[in-house]
């Protein structure tokens, strides 16, 4: 019963902040949102025994993912703070198809019937999950460091100021400001 | 109802739904990446709620754990042309951003 | 949680159901964490004061309190609560005021798994460590709300520069702390405490020499994680006026505050625990348990108030530079070293 309760508030914390995420035209509010979004997800994560899953999400996605956007929602403001109004002609389609997707997996999510088997007592996952990426997971483990990797150099590379000549450097790129400090490579 | 399987599911479908409809209607490109992450995080809930009432093991986990990878990865990249397309051209509504050069 | 739960089954008999004591038990906790951190506040301001009088030639506070001016905390305490709570016009209201209980939520979380004594830790989590570090990268976020709310450059400026600081050097800090868990084995406190037993020689800082590389790059890496002189880039006094809680007054104003020596006293513990032996003493055994993790934390926390009052400050292209050119590489120097160190000596299997 408590379970339950723990449950129905991550779900709301969730779904709520999500929904201000995407309904908000202040792109600095959805971006804190999205914090709590992410912070319900990680403990749907935990109600679910993925102990380690949960911190995972909370170290790469709080601490690493949302300072990026959360960076560069700042470094991109343009002066009128809020964004325009969203036209009716691309909230209506994407509102029914949004509202359509969900009942699809709605009614898929409740309308089949599981092979679910009840589940034991949460055992600690780290060691379980350690000991397949060394083992059967050892191809996709190197293969995600290797995308790591072209990730880093990619967003370094993408990010560089370019060097122009000072002939046709155009005044406002000079005046752009300089993310040299980005912390670029956290996640 | 007790909770089980069905609602993790529907938490999961709600997130996946609500990242569409960001994907759909926002201009702001670093609003766009936000929806990006909604879904994933959609997908991800599905992955850990089969594992833990489905298979029992922790391969859903393993699963999860890469598309977090992914996201980090597809963030810092998609951030940094987010960050790119801002110096060229003022602005970071995709739909004014409809040139190759400058 | 064990010995807390212990207690009130004593003091309310045998018929508390297990959730009811579950829920107070962890209620307790978390209100004793509360003042734990309350008090890191009032002795370390005192403390850090000082500090910087004795390094500076001068007394420091004299008066309030009689003996060395030990009330003047007190003092302090009772002027920031009289303030008036200004919020500026300009500012961005709800996140204004959401961002002081974040960091303060971010910093009181992570007390959760500090084992102060044997039985004496909140929450024996079996990924101990990795919680610690996961919570306390929340306050990043935290401090952009708080400098973005504030809506004054400064504040901004001091956001910017401490998000990105404190996100760099959470790296180094918690790659520093594998080593250890490759030794131990287990990401759990308690274990990695346990294994500490029987004297100094046995504490992981000792353990070889890239533990102790590890722990003094632990050590520095930290200091710049708490936002603290010769690293106090986000709020440079004399270029930033405050940095991030520039516009903050009063009560939520007193939250950064805590927050921050909280954070201070929580990286110095977590040090303790991983590198020093936690509650064990230098030789015999184990006594006074809780007592001699605090000194050994405070010994800690004193080291830092030294380094702040002495070193000079580094510029942000520095700070940014010692992180990913220097520390970044030693640490996974430290890793490596480590483990061939533990792989020859037969220790891994």
């Amino acid at each position: 019963m408590a379970a339950d309760l723990v449950f129905y508030g991550f779900a709301l914390l969730t779904v709520l902040a999500g929904c201000f995420v995407v309904f908000s035209r202040n792109v600095v509010h959805a971006g804190f949102a999205l914090m709590f979004t992410l912070l319900g997800v990680a403990g749907l994560y935990a109600m679910l025994g993925a102990d380690f899953l949960a911190v995972t999400q909370t170290v790469v996605y709080i601490g690493g993912i949302l300072i990026l956007v959360l960076f560069a929602v700042m470094m991109t403001r343009v002066p009128s703070q809020n964004a325009p109004r969203r036209g009716l002609d691309r909230m209506v389609p994407a509102g029914i198809f949004a509202v359509a997707i969900f009942a699809l997996l709605y009614k898929v999510a409740t309308g089949t019937s599981w092979p679910t088997a009840t589940p034991g007592e949460a055992l600690p996952t780290a060691k379980l999950i350690g000991v397949k990426l060394m083992t059967d997971a050892i191809f996709p483990f190197e293969f995600a460091s290797l995308v790591l990797l072209v990730a880093m150099i990619g967003a370094a590379i993408l990010i560089r100021e370019r060097k122009v000549l000072p002939a046709e450097a155009p005044a406002e790129e000079a005046a752009t400001e300089a993310p040299a400090d980005e912390p670029e490579v956290t996640a | 109802m007790t909770v089980g399987l069905p609602h993790f599911l529907t938490i999961g479908a709600a997130l996946f739904a609500l990242g569409i409809f960001a994907m759909m209607t926002r201009r702001n490109a670093v609003a766009l990446l936000m929806g990006v992450e909604l879904i994933l995080n959609g997908a991800n809930v599905n992955f850990v709620a089969f594992a833990r009432y489905v298979d029992g093991g922790v391969d859903g986990h393993l699963m999860a754990a890469f598309v977090i990878v992914l996201a980090a990865a597809e963030a810092a990249v998609g951030l940094a042309i987010v960050l790119a397309m801002f110096r060229n051209f003022g602005t970071v509504h995709v739909d004014t951003v409809n040139r190759l050069k400058r | 949680m064990e010995s807390i739960t212990g207690l009130l089954t004593k003091i309310f008999g045998d018929g508390m159901s297990p959730m009811a004591l579950l829920i107070s038990g962890g209620l307790t906790m978390a209100l004793i964490m509360s003042l734990v951190m309350a008090m890191c506040a009032i002795v370390f301001t005192w403390m850090e004061r000082k500090v910087a009088g004795f390094l500076q030639s001068r007394y420091g506070p004299m008066r309030v309190g009689g003996f060395h001016g030990v009330l003047q905390p007190v003092a302090d305490m009772l002027k920031i609560l009289g303030k008036e709570d200004i919020i500026p016009d300009e500012a961005d209201k709800a996140l204004f005021m959401l961002s002081p209980f974040v960091i303060f939520i971010g910093s009181l979380m992570a007390w959760a798994a500090i084992p102060f004594a044997p039985g004496f830790i909140a929450s024996n989590l079996d990924l101990g460590l990795f919680y610690i570090f996961a919570v306390s990268s929340a306050a990043p976020a935290g401090i952009l709300m708080a400098g973005w709310a504030s809506n004054n450059k400064w504040a901004l400026y001091g956001a910017a520069r401490g998000a990105a600081q404190m996100v760099s050097y959470e790296i180094p800090l918690a790659l520093a702390a594998i080593p250890v868990v490759m030794a131990t084995g287990s990401l759990n406190m308690n274990a990695i405490v346990d294994a500490q037993g029987g004297g100094v020689l046995n504490w992981y800082i000792v353990h070889d020499p890239f533990l102790f590389l590890a722990f003094c790059l632990y050590f520095i890496a930290s200091i710049a994680e708490v936002n603290r002189g010769p690293f106090d880039m986000p709020e440079t006094e004399s270029e930033l006026v405050a940095g991030y809680h520039t516009e903050y007054t009063g009560m939520r104003f007193a939250f950064f505050f805590l927050a921050e020596y909280a954070n201070l006293f929580l990286v110095s513990c977590i040090a303790t625990a991983v590198f020093l032996g936690g509650w064990h003493p230098i030789a015999g055994p184990v006594f006074l348990p809780g007592l001699v993790f605090l000194i050994k934390a405070v010994i800690l926390v004193f080291l830092q108030m030294l380094v702040r009052w002495t070193l000079p400050r580094l510029r942000v292209d520095q700070l940014m530079h010692t992180c990913w050119k220097v520390m970044v590489p030693l640490t996974l120097l430290c890793v490596l070293g480590s483990g061939i160190w533990m792989m020859v000596s037969g220790e891994l299997l």
